[in-house]
């Protein structure tokens, strides 16, 4: 059949209206039967989408599972995902969007610091809410940002002084990507190992996302040191294994010990280079109850992918929208500073265990736990706290649970200068 | 000290690796190959593949990269490069086109991955390469511990400059190619067929980007991006050393990577790559047509 001209343009003009109007007809549909729309916003494109995608998966997975039980108030939660395509400007206008013109009452997201600092000011301007997973830096005090991540002394605290303590390792060597978070962890650990009798001889970067670690292996093999504490990220921590290896360390020897390798590098640098080092991290996928055992079984059956790892980073998306739905049950109306006040102090347990938002600073109680990386890949913890540490964002200068830098007041600068 | 010489050696090989490809189709052909990188990415993904459906190990991989980026090489050229001869800054935004249309095929898994279907070594995650055992570790010369994996890769890249070397300066063809280097109108009227000797350069410039692939493979980390930095570097050693220029491009790697080494090894990385950028642009505003520069007559 010949299409003349006339008809297609008025079949093109039907397809597109049809187009243009579906949204709109689904919004005022969607918006009838009563529900919660929150805004889930993590890279699907660009070099962090490989972890962002993870983390996005776990909080979709979280909201599916709380619409399977009912929802919130029983009204289902709708996901806006948007894409932050591993760039912090485009972090900010989607953040705008999802805040303006959704009008979502909480938003989670962010892996990288960069991205978070890049949206903060959009959630602090319109007093919206921002649940933020990742383990990050510390040194950050806002009323709009939840933060379920392990802070420094969460990650550190309990690992310079095993180090020094049942390892026996005196000399550190402390290595990092070249940004805001190794260089604050490092700060961090320098405290701990003068406070633990410890030395650290020496405090190198390499520049983010580079792969070539030939001198700085040769120099931490010519150093004196008797362990390595590494803060590199991303791909770059595949490489820095491997190569560590490759010229002759052994970590029997020479241990690395590693605040952000976790089960996604090791299974990418493949288990072999990591044997025998050491993570800390708040969780691991190994970590033997029957709670993670099923939350591990559910993300594999969720993401079709019967081989995927869960991390630490990957748990708090999950469980952030946990005790975001307690805090939107408790509140009066679905508002984010209803939400705000009614997530202080709330807990829930989560695959790794208990956890707790603090009421003052808004940072998540986390069981800090060592582990050692197994053949199979997977870490064998060797050393837990007892019960949840307080989150101490500001530890690097001197804060303490006793005397909180943050506050539900913010942030008191007096102390920060002493 | 030996041991930091050895590292300046081996950052050398790696960037020459890159840079073979890139030397034959942006010296010879005139064509700034952006998606140079994306070959290489090509390429290290052939190893992972083969690794995981055929079994096989990094040596089978080998001819293997070679064969299948040499394709996509020739596919390439017959389908794009080929209408834009004489563009130079068309080939640029073509090719960086093609690139990202490679990078995202692998992410999503030449779009299988719209219709659920996961093929295990593709997708936009991290992949790894298994190593065997006897290229791990080091051995000893002179009382100095030399890495295995990077000799090996200083092994094989000098075995590609001299294949490549022989290739251009010892056969039938590789005298066309150099007669296109030179004035490819008038190799076009001496008899060259100037179109299918483009084609098989551009070919061969892939499969050496592919080989590239597979060693970068076994100590760096293999996902879509990965090269997209490295078509960078590879251009400093090709611009460097003198467009169209074998032994330049040699030198100008060994160079870069000494300097590299060297000032890393006595201050750190991060100022090694700032002092590698300023010999290069030094260079360039010394000498614009870089260290060997074809004579012109």
């Amino acid at each position: 059949m010949a299409i003349d001209r006339r008809r297609f343009l008025r079949n093109g003009l039907l397809a597109s209206g049809t187009v243009i109007t579906s949204p709109w007809v689904f919004q005022t549909g969607a918006r009838a039967a009563g529900e919660v729309k929150v805004g889930v916003l993590f890279s699907l494109t660009g070099g962090l989408s490989i972890i962002e995608k993870s983390l996005h998966d776990a909080t979709m997975m979280a909201i599916s599972e709380i619409n399977a039980a009912g929802g919130v108030k029983g009204m289902k939660v709708v996901a806006i995902a948007e894409d932050g395509a591993s760039d912090p400007k485009t972090y900010n206008e989607k953040a705008s969007k999802l805040v303006i013109q959704d009008k979502v009452p909480t938003v989670f997201g962010s892996y990288t610091s960069a991205s978070r600092k890049a949206v903060l000011p959009v959630f602090e301007k319109r007093n919206n809410l921002y649940f933020y997973p990742t383990y990050y830096e510390g040194f950050e005090c806002s009323k709009n940002v939840i933060y379920t991540g392990a802070v420094p002394n969460q990650q550190l605290s309990n690992f310079i002084p095993w180090i020094i303590k049942t390892l026996g390792k005196k000399k550190f060597f402390i290595v990092g990507s070249n940004y805001i978070y190794p260089r604050e962890m490092a700060k961090v650990s320098k405290i701990l190992i003068e406070k633990n009798g410890g030395e650290w001889i020496a405090d190198e970067y390499l520049e983010l996302g580079h792969s070539e670690w030939g001198s700085m292996v040769n120099k931490i093999k010519s150093s004196g040191c008797d362990v390595v504490l590494s803060n590199v990220v991303g791909d770059s921590v595949v490489a820095f294994y491997r190569e560590y290896k490759n010229q002759g360390l052994t970590h029997d020897k020479l241990p690395i010990c590693a605040t952000v390798t976790s089960e996604i590098e090791i299974a990418a640098m493949g288990a072999e280079y990591a044997v025998g080092s050491y993570t800390s991290f708040p969780y691991f996928q190994a970590i033997d109850t029957d709670r993670n055992k099923a939350f591990v079984e559910r993300y594999r059956a969720f993401v079709k992918d019967p081989k995927a790892v869960t991390h630490h980073a990957l748990e708090s998306s999950y469980f952030q929208v946990f005790l975001w739905k307690q805090a939107a049950e408790k509140a009066a109306e679905i508002t984010p500073t209803a939400i705000r006040e009614a997530v202080k102090g709330q807990e829930f347990d989560a695959p790794n265990g208990h956890v707790k938002i603090d009421p003052e600073n808004l940072h998540t109680y986390l069981t800090p736990r060592i582990a050692q990386w197994l053949p199979d890949g997977q870490g064998k913890i060797i050393d837990a706290y007892k019960e949840p540490v307080v989150p101490l964002p500001y530890v690097a200068y001197g804060e303490t649970p006793t005397n909180l830098f943050c506050t539900g007041k913010g942030l008191d600068t007096a102390k920060l200068k002493t | 000290m030996l041991e930091v010489l050895f590292i300046g050696l081996s950052l050398g090989s790696i960037l020459l690796l890159v840079a073979l490809g890139l030397a034959i189709t942006y010296g010879a052909m005139g064509v700034i190959n952006m998606a140079h990188g994306e070959m290489v990415m090509v390429g290290a993904y052939v190893t992972v593949l083969s690794g995981i459906w055929l079994g096989t190990n990094i040596f089978v991989a080998i001819p293997l990269a070679f064969i299948v980026t040499a394709l996509l090489g020739l596919l390439i050229e017959r389908v794009v490069v080929r209408r834009l001869y004489g563009r130079l800054l068309d080939t640029l935004l073509a090719t960086w086109g093609i690139a990202i249309l490679i990078q995202q095929a692998v992410r999503l898994e030449f779009g299988l991955s719209f219709l659920g279907i996961h093929l295990q070594g593709l997708g936009p995650g991290l992949q790894n390469v298994a190593v065997p055992p006897f290229l791990q570790g080091t051995f000893s010369i002179l009382g100095a511990d030399i890495n295995r994996y990077r000799t090996f890769i200083i092994l094989v890249t000098a075995i590609l400059a001299l294949v490549t070397w022989f290739i251009i300066y010892r056969t039938s063809m590789g005298t066309q190619v150099r007669a296109i280097i030179r004035n490819p109108r008038m190799a076009a009227a001496c008899g060259i067929d100037v179109t299918r000797i483009n084609a098989l350069t551009f070919a061969f410039g892939s499969g050496l980007a592919g080989v590239a692939g597979v060693m970068m493979s076994g100590f760096k980390t293999v996902f879509p991006d990965m090269g997209t930095s490295m078509v960078v570097d590879g251009f400093l050693v090709v611009v460097m050393g003198g467009v169209g220029s074998l032994l330049g491009s040699v030198l100008s790697a060994g160079i870069l990577g000494e300097i590299n080494g060297l000032v890393a090894a006595a201050t750190n990385d991060i100022l090694a790559r700032a002092v590698v950028f300023g010999v290069v642009i030094a260079i360039i505003v010394l000498k614009p047509k870089g260290l060997f520069a074809l004579k012109g007559r």
